[in-house]
């Protein structure tokens, strides 16, 4: 390096400079203020606790970090308000904003809008020629415009680097681009060329560790002036549970990566042993692993791994030493990893050295399920394990059933009675199931009505079996409403039973705004399976009536800033929101009319088909797990038991396919259609007749200059316009059989697969309407003639046209799926059923329309205002009353 | 090669004094601000010294004229206050436009005809632009941490608006000044490069932050070298330091910022620390002394005068400046 080029560091800035020059040493990355890699911190943002997730940064400051990474890509959060909050909330404390900030996001518009609050010079963690050159240097030059540095990762429109070579052809081809066309500073450039896990066991894995290592060389002597980076735990991920194995890869891997040129990371210290005192013979297995110096390298790490701690569950000596432990021990080994294999084996045991058999459960099983407790409670164990333990629990409980009652010696002692219940008209059941789950294993007694229970049902029962909580679950929006009523009726009936509320759409706003008020006893929102068992303990407490009068004041408060709040936001008249509808050029549209015109049914379906269309991030979901897939699998906190999960998937999913348990079927139609009055659209029959008319809703939030109020309406053309436009309407299903499966499962005493098969077929039919929309676009309408789009751009939407599905943002009004199953006799044809609040039944179905039309994107409606709720009781024929009923999570509040 | 970066290859260059304090002199009643065009506007106009533009153009011509001939290479627009922002306290959101396209022609106007009196002394002008009255990365409000009175968007498009006006006016600096807050200052580099890149041009741009106290920060919380790093990436023609210190309190700072920046070095310091009674009482000799000790440690390129300045201090500082050479800056590129 050129003694003039001495000052083309790397600078970045908090409140106080960090220039790292070849005398720096390794910069390390805080990464616990990161709701991707932490469970805590995502807890913390998403209960708005930000006075305590400042503190998880404050930790990391007092800890040594010199950069401080920011994350908050998490599906149920709005990432952009928490990106924003928090990093104004940094600037207010300047012991945290000394240093400078990592901004964090998947998401552009997430990096665009911590970068317009940061005053100092940030990293931008990351950009990616993934999206395409032109993208990629938009982004870039932004970046640069901001006055930040850029992690730039190896990855590209083909997909993430994962050789020596594809790594430097893609660092290089990002380097010339942003120094040569975007005049990006080369210092300023951070290339993070993807560290993978070693020793996997799989050949292809063999060479990550050398490949990063080399690509770091050769990126440090061919790219002037670009530093390195990387997450280091990630190399030794395989080892997960072996702490000492695991923290000498990471220290070794840091110590070679740096050694070859690696500047700054992310690194967890507390997973990082010193490099001197690795043991020798230890480090000598570690190192071959990361050199590849021979075949059978990483059998002999796995060996020596299994010397120095050997909990592997393959491992025969382990397992006989656990089963001769103590029987309490034992019990709650089995309860705490969930193996059934030697329950009733220990079951039968403890009963004969019992002087009751209704001992075993309140001694033996209890004392198990209370450590399975703890360890949920204190964050341990995750969601899919506790489901698990439950099963073994039920099994033993099973066993000992007959015993006890041949001897009559009385009923298993409860901590309470809690009544479980999906209100009327939803069907989703699947975060209720886990709640009672749970709660189950809590020794909790659960009453559990099951679905599209009518609220005189659950007060009915509330009363006779004398509950002491009763839970209300729903997942579409109409079941907000259902709750509400309940409490209503509650209230009527002068109960005085707390009501506990769960489920996608229910909120602690709603619950505390619309709920709270109508019920004068307590009311509790719960959002997470951890939380119930902690809320209804403190419910059942033998005092409870300050944590009553706690929640209560809590509520109270929170309603009244929420209704403060509210942003004074404008909307504009339905007419002059249509005024500025969104406007396709039809004199140049290209409309493609479809090959097969009317109604074509799928009765039997290969469902194994579908497999790899599945989007596998809401199932993770769906079990509390959170995180992108397949990102997941390797995450810090989360991946073991996500890997876990994904393999007991795999496995039914497997029987589902091998043994046919579950039937698909589906229905879709196409249909020449136009737009009429701007928000209705007219289906035709084949002699131009309508056949029947779809309702759109439009936005009316006041929108920036230049930007539309959409309503689907707008991307059909115009009957005035005299083009003939199309447009379709689907239903999938492979619900079929899943009910059936789900009860053998529960009198197996498998909730855990009771559980896991609703959420697969949940996502078989998410995957079904993916593959019919393709079906469509390339063929039965075939507007696109070719179409490569890999699973994940599929996921990402990145396909021309859309399908949006009534009930969800684009078009929240419920009752046009009547209209659809109207027009395609879904009912008739393939059996799916609507509920009173317009489910789907069987739960794991799609049903929507498609929009073929390039310029179609989904978007979300908004609130909208009385005079469109006027109008548009009006075109449904319907009374206002009805009218504001269905629509009402869009009313704006006047 | 603009003109003034090869002036500023040459000699220290000269900036003017205080605009305000001149102003002072004139005594200005609430008429006077208002002028024939404003007498009906419904609100208070007194105190908006940009306004004076418009309603007494022959003032503020004048007070360039002074600097001018004091030897003051550069003067400043009279639109320290010049965005939409600042001037909603005035309702003149409306004009700001035609402020800061007015006050930049009264400036160019003046510095052409000592530029043509005297060719090998080429004026210049520099837009000023100020950091208006709200800070985007601090709440007003202690109680509510993550509040902030204004969005980085909006200072962009106030500062787009003045940043065109002054360009349109015929500038040939652009002085982002008196920085607070560095997230401002990054807005209006923001909204400057838009504009280049819009319409194609070049124009230099000076940044001037603004150390508090003692504590050496910006009111921000930035040191020098954090505040230097986190405006760094838009090539500059100059940064320094203006404002709240005077000479003998701000030099260390500069020594810094000269130490550490490859750009050209400006400061225009106030007149002393206020007194009692919020008036400055430097007088030219003693600013004359201590300038006089940044220029033997080669600390500077530009300088000149902030609050409680006027044109003999200037003189004095002009006087002095014509015996040193320029600081060299470090060739890192």
């Amino acid at each position: 390096m050129a003694d003039s080029d001495c000052r083309k560091y790397l600078t970045l800035s908090g409140l106080e400079p960090l220039v790292v020059t070849p005398q720096s040493n390794f910069i390390n990355v805080g990464e616990r203020t990161n709701v991707t890699g932490s469970r805590k911190f995502l807890r913390l943002i998403k209960e708005e606790k930000y006075d305590e997730a400042l503190s998880v940064a404050r930790d990391q400051v007092e800890g040594g970090a010199q950069i401080l990474d920011v994350n908050m890509d998490e599906g149920m959060l709005d990432g952009k308000y928490a990106m924003v909050k928090f990093l104004n909330l940094i600037a207010s404390e300047p012991d945290i904003a000394r240093i400078p900030l990592m901004i964090d996001s998947s998401k552009w518009e997430i990096i665009e809008a911590g970068l317009q609050v940061a005053q100092g010079k940030c990293v931008v963690n990351s950009i990616s020629l993934k999206e395409g050159e032109a993208e990629f240097k938009r982004q870039a030059k932004l970046v640069k415009r901001y006055g930040a540095a850029v992690i730039v990762m190896a990855f590209d429109e083909v997909g993430q680097a994962d050789t020596y070579e594809r790594r430097i052809e893609i660092c290089k081809r990002s380097y010339d681009i942003l120094v040569n066309e975007v005049n990006f500073p080369a210092q300023d450039i951070i290339f993070d060329p993807n560290i993978f896990p070693v020793a996997t066991g799989m050949d292809e894995h063999r060479l990550n560790a050398l490949d990063f290592f080399n690509a770091t060389k050769w990126i440090r002597e061919n790219l002037p002036y670009a530093n390195v980076s990387g997450g280091v735990s990630n190399v030794s991920f395989s080892f997960r549970g072996n702490n000492i194995v695991r923290e000498a890869i990471n220290s070794a891997f840091l110590y070679h990566a740096i050694q070859h040129g690696m500047t700054l990371g992310i690194v967890n210290p507390t997973m990082l042993e010193i490099y001197d005192e690795i043991p020798k013979d230890l480090l000598q297995c570690v190192e071959d692993v990361l050199f590849n110096r021979s075949d059978d390298a990483t059998e002999r790490l796995l060996d020596f791994a299994e010397t120095v701690k050997g909990d592997k569950k393959q491992d025969v000596a382990k397992v006989l030493e656990w089963r001769s432990e103590s029987l309490q021990d034992r019990i709650t080994h089995s309860l705490v990893k969930g193996i059934d294999e030697f329950i009733i084996e220990d079951t039968e045991e403890a009963r004969l050295a019992a002087d009751k058999p209704i001992h075993v459960i309140e001694g033996h099983l209890m004392i198990g399920m209370n450590v399975v407790g703890d360890l949920f409670g204190s964050g341990k164990m995750f969601l899919p394990q506790v489901v698990k333990s439950a099963r073994v629990m039920k099994k033993a409980v099973a066993y000992l059933q007959p015993f006890i009652e041949a001897e009559k010696d009385g009923k298993q002692e409860f901590a309470g009675r809690i009544l479980m219940a999906t209100v009327k008209g939803d069907v989703h059941d699947i975060g209720k199931n886990i709640v009672s789950v749970v709660l189950g294993c809590n020794n909790y007694e659960i009453i559990d009505l099951g679905v599209m229970v009518p609220p005189e049902k659950i007060i009915e029962t509330a009363i006779r079996e004398n509950v002491d909580v009763i839970g209300l679950s729903g997942l579409i929006t109409p079941s907000l409403d259902e709750m509400v009523y309940v409490s209503q009726e509650m209230e009527k009936k002068n109960l005085n039973i707390p009501l506990i509320i769960g489920g996608a759409t229910t909120s602690r706003a709603h619950t505390s705004v619309k709920i709270a008020p109508k019920y004068n006893h307590t009311v509790v929102h719960i959002n997470d399976a951890s939380r119930a068992v902690t809320v209804v303990g403190n419910l059942l407490q033998k005092d409870s009536t300050i944590y009553k009068a706690q929640i209560r004041e809590e509520y109270d408060k929170f309603r009244a800033q929420f209704l403060k709040r509210g942003k004074q936001k404008n909307y504009l008249t339905i007419e002059d929101a249509r005024q500025n509808k969104f406007k396709i050029d039809w004199s140049t549209a290209e409309i493609v009319k479809p090959k097969q015109l009317g109604i074509q049914i799928i009765n039997d379906f290969d469902i194994k088909t579908l497999e790899p269309f599945i989007d596998w991030s809401p199932f993770f979901r769906s079990w509390d797990l959170h995180g992108r897939y397949p990102d997941i699998l390797t995450d810090d906190v989360v991946g073991s038991q996500a890997q876990e999960l994904f393999k007991d998937a795999q496995e039914l999913l497997k029987r589902v396919f091998d043994e046919n348990l579950l039937k698909a079927k589906a229905i879709f139609g196409l249909f020449p259609a136009n737009t009429v009055n701007d928000d209705d659209i007219e289906i035709y029959d084949d002699h131009g007749n309508v056949k029947t008319t779809f309702l759109s809703l439009r936005q009316q939030l006041s929108k920036k200059e230049g930007v539309a109020n959409h309503a689907l309406a707008d991307f059909v053309a115009p009957k005035e316009s005299g083009i003939q436009d199309y447009m379709g309407a689907f239903c999938v299903s492979t619900g079929f059989g899943t009910a059936e499966l789900a009860k053998q499962f529960e009198a197996d005493h498998d909730d855990y697969n009771s559980i896991m098969i609703k959420a697969l077929a949940d996502r078989l039919a998410e995957a079904f309407a993916e593959y019919l929309h393709k079906e469509v676009r390339t063929n039965f309408w075939g507007y696109v003639s070719e179409e490569n789009l890999t699973n994940d751009q599929l996921i990402k939407e990145n396909y021309k046209g859309i399908r949006p599905a009534p009930g969800y943002p684009a078009c929240p009004d419920h009752l046009e799926k009547k209209t659809i199953w109207k027009l395609l006799n879904v009912e008739e044809n393939i059996g799916v059923k609507l509920t009173d609040s317009l489910a789907m039944w069987p739960a794991a179905s799609v049903s929507g329309y498609y929009f073929g039309n390039p310029e179609a994107k989904y978007f979300g409606l908004g609130k909208i205002t009385e005079d469109q709720l006027k109008t548009y009781s009006k075109r449904r024929n319907i009374s206002e009353e009805e009218a504001r009923k269905w629509l009402n999570p869009n009313l704006a509040e006047t | 090669m603009s003109d003034i970066l090869q002036a500023l290859q040459k000699r220290i260059l000269v900036l003017d004094g205080a605009m305000g304090t001149m102003l002072q002199r004139y005594n200005f009643s609430e008429e006077d601000f208002r002028g024939e065009r404003f007498k009906d506007y419904p609100t208070s106009l007194k105190g908006n010294n940009d306004l004076l533009s418009l309603t007494q153009p022959q003032a503020i011509a004048d007070i360039h004229k002074l600097y001018f001939e004091a030897g003051a290479d550069i003067v400043e627009t009279n639109t320290f206050s010049g965005t939409t922002i600042a001037m909603a306290d005035y309702d003149m959101e409306g004009l700001v436009y035609e402020l800061n396209y007015e006050s930049a022609k009264i400036a160019k106007q003046v510095a052409n005809q000592f530029t043509k009196a005297n060719p090998n002394k080429p004026r210049f002008v520099a837009g000023s632009i100020g950091p208006t009255n709200k800070t985007a990365s601090m709440s007003p409000n202690v109680n509510k941490p993550e509040y902030r009175a204004i969005t980085f968007d909006e200072l962009r498009i106030a500062y787009k608006l003045q940043v065109e006006a002054l360009i349109d006016g015929g500038v040939d600096v652009l002085l982002v000044e008196t920085i607070f807050d560095t997230l401002n200052a990054k807005a209006a580099l923001f909204a400057i490069e838009e504009v280049k890149e819009e319409r194609q041009i070049d124009i230099p741009i000076m940044v001037s932050g603004t150390i508090t106290d003692a504590s050496g920060r910006t009111l921000s919380g930035q040191t020098v070298e954090a505040f230097l790093i986190s405006i760094s990436h838009i090539p500059l023609l100059s940064v320094g330091f203006n404002c709240a210190l005077g000479a003998e309190q701000l030099k260390p700072y500069l020594q810094r910022l000269s130490h550490e920046t490859e750009f050209y070095t400006s400061a225009h310091p106030n007149a002393g620390l206020p007194n009692a009674f919020g008036e400055y009482d430097q007088s030219a000799k003693q600013m004359q002394t201590l300038i006089e000790d940044y220029l033997k440690d080669g600390l500077i390129n530009i300088i000149g005068g902030c609050c409680g300045t006027n044109p003999e201090h200037i003189k004095a500082i002009a006087d002095v400046a014509q015996n040193y050479q320029p600081r060299q800056i470090k060739e890192f590129a």
